[in-house]
């Protein structure tokens, strides 16, 4: 399994990166981490003519604050993201995915910037991004602009990106002290796409729900954000009944496919169950 | 296609050569650098029988390509053993704990453990098996992998290593 020959280009800036793709047009590709673009080239799925690698680019590196925002640089690898003690006591819900993701030599090498640019409704964080009301920094030829991860997918493996774009940064607002979260993901095996996977931030007071958001992963062609189900939640208790209620509610938006980890009705289910399961751990976590 | 030049460490000694940029790692260190240690098990990305160490990580090396390993400083299972042919306490551990029966993951779960070891020195059985998950291991079932990496750590870290109770 050898991938189609390709000229090898090493930008060490965003300007040249962009130019070179903008030069390149259909024939070029940015690669990352390549632990999706590899596997593609091996079986000829993708036969690019140029690789434009950006791990030269410093600039597309590092996680910092700013404001009441996180920037994360999109050559962050999940590995980076496991280790950042800004993330772990600010946004945690991204060390509890990152760990889901993969298996620990993928998550040296993968980034965040490759997991939702790609566009592969499998991927673990997209979902999370939504959940999060992220936005993504994307420079392209005509310069640069905010796309929020709510609008960016459109289908399997269409997203908001242009020919010749490049996602610089991904910048997440960060949750309210003392909210609660979880990313709860049912896989056959660790290295395994979700079957089905629900993120939740919720912030509670006075032992109501203030404020809710839910992520899907995997049981449609893009990722979900499922905006009913939320607000059903939002000023209840997470009674048994109203959480029935909000996981119907996300199951009804669900169009996964049928494949090798079950029919479709078995993964739309399983989606509800992580959502509950999502929803009781996020609950526990919760102050307020 | 034009190849390009790369220079690297590999075992501590420093290589050059072109390549393709179409040459994978694995082939670049089998094929070009004779070394045969880190195995191609799936060629898919899963079983981590192509395992190295590069700049301080765990790398399937079978979903690499040499030029993006320009640079780099890498250690195979042929650069573990001392100078001298005296074994790595990891490999010292594979053997007593019998930590390989047929011994084709065993490099790639060796250059594996080895970071796991450096990132946490010393793991619990859960975290070893957490750890290690990027290694498939068709033989041995993986009991007597965490007890040799349980021996190695301890080896490491100056302790006597106690066998678990069954
Ligand atoms: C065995 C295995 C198991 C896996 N399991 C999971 C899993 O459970 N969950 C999960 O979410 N993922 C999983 N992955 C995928 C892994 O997380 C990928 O590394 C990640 O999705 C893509 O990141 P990358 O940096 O490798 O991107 P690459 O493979 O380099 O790129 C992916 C795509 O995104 C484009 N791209 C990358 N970066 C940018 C950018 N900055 N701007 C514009 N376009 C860009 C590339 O052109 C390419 O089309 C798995 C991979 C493997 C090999
Ligand atoms: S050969 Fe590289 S992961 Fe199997
Ligand atoms: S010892 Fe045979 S595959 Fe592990």
């Amino acid at each position: 399994m050898i991938p189609g020959s390709f000229e090898y280009h090493r930008p060490s800036s965003v300007q040249e990166a962009i130019g070179l793709l903008a030069k390149l047009g259909d024939d070029g590709r940015a690669i990352a981490g390549g632990h999706t673009l590899i596997p593609m080239m091996k079986l000829r799925l993708a036969t690019p003519a140029h690789l434009v690698d950006l791990s030269g680019i410093a600039d597309l590196k590092g996680i910092r604050a700013d404001g009441s925002d996180i920037v994360i640089g999109a050559m962050t690898t999940q590995h980076e993201l496991i280790g950042s003690d800004l993330l772990a006591s600010n946004i945690p819900i991204l060390r509890e995915t990152s760990l889901q993701v993969a298996d620990p030599q993928v998550r040296y090498v993968g980034t965040l910037g490759g997991n939702v640019a790609n566009g592969d409704p499998g991927n673990d964080m997209p979902a999370v991004m939504m959940c999060l009301g992220a936005s993504y920094h994307v420079m392209g030829k005509g310069g640069e602009r905010r796309v929020a991860a709510r609008e960016f997918y459109q289908g399997a493996y269409f997203t908001a990106l242009e020919d010749g774009d490049v996602l610089t940064a991904i910048r997440i607002p960060v949750p309210p002290a003392g909210h609660g979260y979880a990313y709860e993901k049912l896989k056959r095996k660790i290295g395994d796409y979700a079957t089905a996977a629900a993120a939740v931030v919720l912030t509670m007071s006075g032992g109501k729900v203030a404020d809710c958001s839910i992520g899907l992963t995997n049981v449609a062609e893009t990722p979900l954000w499922a905006e009913e189900a939320a607000k059903i939640l939002n000023g209840s208790s997470l009674d048994a009944a109203t959480v029935k209620r909000a996981v119907a509610a996300a199951e009804a938006i669900t169009a996964p496919a049928a494949d090798a980890r079950g029919p479709a009705a078995y993964r739309t289910k399983m989606a509800g169950v992580m959502l509950a399961r999502a929803l009781a751990r996020a609950k526990s976590k919760a102050r307020g | 296609m034009a190849k390009s030049q790369v220079a690297m460490k590999v075992n501590g000694k420093t290589v050059e050569a072109l390549v393709e940029p179409r040459t994978l790692l694995i082939h670049f260190l089998r094929e070009q650098l004779s070394l045969t240690g880190p195995h191609i098990g799936c060629e898919t990305s899963h079983c981590g029988a192509c395992t190295v160490d590069l700049d301080g990580k765990s790398v399937k090396s079978c979903t690499m390509f040499a030029v993006q390993a320009n640079g780099a400083d890498i250690r195979t299972i042929e650069g573990m053993a001392n100078a001298d042919g005296t074994l790595h306490p990891l490999q010292e551990g594979f053997r007593e704990m019998h930590g390989l029966q047929c011994g084709f993951c065993t490099p790639g779960m060796i250059m594996r453990a080895y970071r796991l070891l450096q990132e946490n020195k010393n793991p619990s059985e859960e975290e070893i098996r957490f750890g290690i998950a990027g290694n498939l291991c068709r033989c041995t079932g993986y009991q007597n992998i965490v007890k040799a990496i349980q021996y190695a750590a301890a080896k490491l870290n100056g302790v006597p290593f106690q066998e678990a109770a069954e």
